[in-house]
């Protein structure tokens, strides 16, 4: 290379140098930004916004004339009863796993925590259709049930098992990675000096996990409460008894009342907000996923 | 990390009615119903089992379902490589609030998104209305369909890439650069190989989500048979006919794929790890 012999030909030499923003680098920063932005904003922006633009077409008092319908009151209800009682479960069953896999050796764990992971990878409708063939009318407890006047599935407990089912893995899977991580040391202390189980849980593990612990629930919730494939199979969409929100929505929908079906949406859409909002101040408090 | 190798004996209590709860919970919840289906499936007799999967509908299905979850998740690829990039290296007003609001596909019901999405791209909507004149229709079409599907995918790339692309040694790249690499060469040489295991795990992941997705799909999809039905919407066609031995027989394809999309999940990050190590 020959030396740089002008002044322009020493800028250009220094603009060039790693680390020194060029325009060449700046108007790649900006396309870059420019692109990522437009595709958020036509695939996520948009939608999200359409949701409350479509909600209140019909003005505010149409939106809220819509909670007023006794079906989608129902659906409300049963939504927030789903959550309240597969929440707890999944949450209860997420710290269990944890405690035996983040503190114990034991052969076949990994085959556990696969496991553990399976439903998230199985298809929605197929998380359903086995309930389905499990206690539906012909399949393998139907007649049992039918003959004991039980119904499981189309009604609220094959919706509690099929949301069982899909938001299984959420706890569990935030809990056994930030439990490893932390170690036994503390736990066994605690034991060593004459600590019963629940008393080191409760005062040693708990508080160092909580915000694993918050995350995962918040997230299990939001699935909970949105999950619309495995529940429509197994929920017979009985209108006002066995819909929740999200198969509410659909059934305003292909009735084409909008305003409805997006003011339930509305909703929740809100919900997930305040699901992004609970998780970003949890990542705020210094929780980092692993 | 944690070491491997001889332990002191555990003085934990709780291990055994913990794996006593884990795995009686898991297979009444996971394990049985899974079984239920493989059993139902596997008591059709194998003829029929074979029409049904390969039946000409159920194929046109796998194609619509797996080609444009492909796309999908090659999309998510490049523009998903885009954000995390942007989001990691440049500072911008805003950039906190659009790496939150990245996971809003997780949190948002597919129900939502559904609907909304339809909304926006009739050819009515907000975009539509500019697609339409060009003779781009999205919604009921398969193009709608790969857009619901980019959408629910997207934070699975975004997410898996993004700590990848902060591994990336800058003093490398700006080693590269001295010793008179373009940006182009130090791209393809440093960037691409550190973050690849990471792309290659993001776009498995969300061509995993993609190929099983069902409330987001079926609003935008039109959901008619042959062309714009996916492999999920038919197994909730033969479940109202109550034709449960067909729903079986489609829904142990879907499970299958479950498992393969798991494996080469696994393995990819198994490649990735070990790279690091060799790396550091």
């Amino acid at each position: 290379m020959a030396g740089p012999a002008t002044s322009e030909a020493i800028a250009a030499e220094i603009a060039s140098r790693p680390g020194h923003t060029n325009r060449r680098s700046t108007l790649v920063r900006w396309m870059l930004i420019g692109v990522s932005l437009t595709f958020l904003g036509a695939l996520l922006a948009a939608p999200l916004f359409a949701v409350f633009v479509m909600a209140l077409e019909k003005g505010w008092s149409a939106y809220f004339s819509s909670f007023a319908d006794p079906d989608t009151r129902a659906a409300i209800r049963l939504t927030l009863t789903t959550a309240a009682v597969v929440v707890p479960l999944n949450t209860i069953f997420g710290i269990t796993a944890a405690w035996c896999i983040a503190k114990f050796e034991f052969r076949g764990k990994s085959m556990l925590i696969t496991l553990i992971d399976l439903p998230l990878a199985v298809s929605p409708v197929v998380s359903g259709l086995v309930y389905v063939l499990l206690f539906g009318a012909n399949g393998w407890f139907g007649a049992w049930l039918q003959e004991h006047e039980i119904s499981i599935v189309y009604a609220l407990p094959g919706i509690i098992l099929a949301t069982m089912f899909v938001t299984f893995p959420y706890v569990a899977r935030e809990l056994i990675p930030l439990m490893q991580q932390l170690g036994n040391d503390e736990e066994e202390a605690a034991i060593t000096l004459g600590a019963g189980g629940w008393f080191t849980f409760f005062r040693v593990t708990l508080p160092r996990i909580r915000w694993g612990l918050v995350y995962g629930v918040i997230l299990c919730n939001a699935r909970a409460m949105g999950e619309f494939g495995a529940v429509s199979v197994v929920s017979g969409n009985i209108r006002g008894l066995t819909t929740t929100m999200p198969l509410h929505i659909e059934i305003l929908y292909n009735e084409y009342n909008y305003v409805g079906a997006f003011a339930v949406a509305s909703l929740l859409s809100m919900l997930a907000v305040v699901t992004l909002i609970i998780k970003t101040l949890v990542e705020r408090s210094g929780y980092r996923r692993r | 990390m944690k070491m491997v190798g001889q332990r002191e004996p555990n003085v934990l209590p709780g291990f055994g009615i913990t794996l006593g709860f884990t795995t009686f919970f898991l297979c009444a919840i996971v394990l049985l119903p899974l079984s239920a289906l493989v059993l139902k499936a596997g008591g059709m007799d194998w003829e029929r089992f074979v029409a049904v999967i390969t039946s000409a509908r159920s194929l046109a299905s796998y194609r619509l379902s797996f080609g444009a979850s492909l796309l999908a998740a090659t999309i998510n690829m490049v523009f998903g490589f885009a954000l995390a990039w942007t989001l990691v290296r440049y500072d911008f007003p805003g950039r906190k609030f659009i790496d939150a609001i990245i996971d809003m596909p997780f949190a948002l019901p597919t129900a939502v998104s559904g609907i909304a999405l339809t909304a926006v791209f009739a050819g009515n909507g907000w975009i539509g209305q500019f697609l339409e004149p060009l003779g781009i229709k999205v919604a009921y079409t398969w193009i709608g369909i790969t857009v619901a599907l980019t959408l629910i995918g997207m934070p699975f790339v975004v997410r898996t890439v993004q700590p990848a692309i902060q591994e990336v040694q800058r003093d490398l790249e700006d080693a590269a650069e001295t010793l008179g690499a373009g940006r182009f060469y130090v791209f393809r040489r440093i960037i691409i190989p550190t973050v690849l295991p990471a792309l290659l795990t993001g776009f498995t992941l969300a061509f995993a989500r993609a190929v099983g997705e069902y409330g987001s799909v079926i609003f935008i999809s039109g959901n008619l048979p042959m062309k714009t039905e996916i492999t999920p919407y038919l197994i909730v066609i033969r479940l109202e006919e109550f034709d449960y031995a067909a729903a079986a027989a489609l829904g142990v394809v879907m499970l299958s794929i479950s498992f393969v999309m798991l494996l080469a999940i696994n393995l990819l990050q198994v490649w990735g790890r070990k790279r690091l190590m060799v790396s550091r």
